[in-house]
């Protein structure tokens, strides 16, 4: 008898299961055409970070400021639509954007080959960033500084490696940033190692006035917005791909970089310069 | 060495693509030598710290002084109280601000550095439960047995160094044990202050390439062996010490 409501009791929970599955499965194939669909809602629902200074950020009056929120204002317009920002976290984005709960996502994502196989990512990317140092004003003038000299760093970081490889870096990798930042200050090392707009965020502040950021990145990491991967090719994709190509090649980037007290790195400027159409032939013409 | 192994276990890797990379890689291998070195070193020191703090706290407990009393029990409750990955946080970022260092140009190298100061919390924290299990194994000597020494004409040190320690030692032994082990697996926390001890060099290694339950595994089985030798030492020694008929 016991058993049996065992069976009975599993078989229930399997069915519940695989209805669930089917439902989720079934989500993304009814989204009708997703342009047609934005135009006729008449607002634009763009996954922006909730709290990631300078990109996207409260302000006082508690609506969203920054890079990305402007860039995504700049879609709302392009389309004429309403802007409506949904704040996302670096956990779920990828699902809100399966789940339809968004159109967009503006929200710093690493463009990676394994992310392009769940979210359609938009080409080219509008951001980058990638690991620098932060060190005492002064002490550090290249990579090559760091050579037998104790670098501060968290632990998991990918190019630690690297950095102890190529540099011959003595990398002392802590669990948290704040117990990197804090071995830093109290000179335990000679600069600590981390993306480049992390730290220039730190920068702004003024508990960290006497430091600065010496080097460039060591590796270039582009972030990329992304639209649902079935729409990567259709009218809504292709809009946004649109928007991309003109964010570089209008210089927006750089000009956002400049508004919002961000050092543009050297990516922006070759970006800029590879993807502005070359008119010169117009003026060969005359 | 590296060389006799290196070609079965990149082998292994191609076939089934389980990576033991420590094993074939000559960075990764180096960095996995220190790993060993450092946690293996790191246990000796920190245990005979702890040892000696041990007997010298249930000296001082016996002590006349009041103040001495006060100060030792203050020691075991401030350290046994408290978890030790706190203590290392504590020592390492609190104290370590005011102890002195060496300007390098750039950076300071601290008189005291992290490795040291992990010997010094892990020392302090099992030290403190090495106090009460000495005392035990000290109050545990039955008052007859010393009487019969003093009525043999011995002197209070006489009785000290030929009755009472080696009684009390034998006593406290087991529980010593537990502590002891307990104390060696409590080393795998110096990652917290970055010490480079097996926990931690692991941890990079699989971070820089993806083969968290290779390294995981091997971690698991690094601190089984250590600490199974240890705890095979420490019951030798027991077995060894052990009076016939006594305590049974």
């Amino acid at each position: 008898m016991e058993f049996r409501e065992t069976i009975k009791a599993a078989t229930a929970a399997l069915a519940v299961l695989v209805g669930v599955g089917a439902a989720f499965s079934a989500a993304p194939a009814n989204a009708a055409d997703r342009m047609k669909e934005i135009l006729e809602r008449g607002t634009v629902r763009i996954g922006v970070q909730g709290a990631f200074k300078p990109l996207s950020f409260p302000a006082p009056d508690g609506q969203l400021q920054g890079i990305e929120v402007d860039l995504a204002k700049s879609v709302a317009d392009a389309l004429g639509v309403k802007f409506e920002p949904v704040v996302i976290t670096t956990a779920n984005r990828m699902q809100f954007l399966q789940q339809g709960k968004i159109d967009l996502i503006i929200g710093g994502m690493f463009d990676t080959a394994e992310r392009r196989k769940i979210v359609g990512m938009i080409e080219p990317a509008y951001w980058t960033s990638g690991p620098t140092l932060l060190a005492k004003k002064g002490v550090i003038k290249s990579w090559k500084d760091l050579a037998g000299k104790p670098l501060c760093s968290k632990q998991g970081n990918l190019y630690n490696r690297q950095i102890e490889t190529e540099f011959k870096a003595k990398v002392i990798a802590f669990t948290g940033n704040t117990e990197g930042k804090e071995a830093l200050r109290s000179g335990k090392c000679v600069a600590w190692v981390y993306d480049d707009i992390v730290i220039m965020a730190d920068l702004a502040t003024p508990e960290w006035a006497d430091y600065e950021m010496p080097v460039g990145v060591l590796y270039d990491n582009p972030w990329a917005s992304a639209v649902p991967l079935e729409e990567k090719d259709k009218a809504w994709g292709v809009f946004v791909t649109g928007m991309a190509y003109k964010w570089q090649a209008s210089g927006k980037l750089i000009e956002l970089a400049k508004k919002w007290h961000v050092t543009p790195s050297a990516w922006f400027a070759k970006q800029h310069e590879k993807l502005h159409w070359d008119t010169s032939y117009l003026e060969a013409r005359k | 060495m590296l060389d006799l192994m290196a070609p079965f276990f990149r082998n292994l890797y191609e076939r089934t693509g389980t990576n033991f990379n420590v094993f074939y890689d000559r960075f990764e291998f180096d960095r996995f030598l220190g790993g060993i070195g450092t946690s293996l070193e790191l246990m000796f020191w920190s245990i005979l710290l702890s040892l000696v703090i041990g007997v010298l706290g249930a000296w001082t407990q016996s002590a006349r002084s009041r103040f001495l009393r006060i100060g030792v029990n203050a020691y075991i409750q401030a350290f046994r109280n408290t978890p030790p990955m706190i203590q290392l946080l504590f020592f390492y970022f609190g104290l370590g601000a005011f102890t002195p260092q060496i300007d390098m140009g750039g950076y300071y190298q601290p008189i005291i550095s992290s490795f040291t100061w992990a010997i010094i919390a892990i020392g302090i924290f099992g030290g403190a439960f090495n106090v009460e299990i000495f005392r035990s194994g000290l109050e545990a000597v039955p008052d007859s047995t010393l009487e019969a020494a003093e009525s043999l004409c011995m002197s209070k040190w006489q009785v000290y160094r030929h009755v009472t320690l080696p009684l009390a030692f034998r006593i406290s032994l087991p529980a010593l044990t537990n502590n002891l082990v307990s104390l060696a697996k409590t080393t795998s926390l110096a990652y917290v202050i970055a010490v480079p001890e097996m926990t931690y060099v692991l941890n990079q290694v699989w971070s820089d390439n993806a083969n968290v339950p290779e390294m995981m595994l091997l971690l698991f089985l690094f601190y089984v062996i250590v600490v199974t030798l240890l705890a095979a030492a420490l019951h030798f020694l027991e077995r060894r010490l052990a009076l016939p008929g006594y305590g049974r």
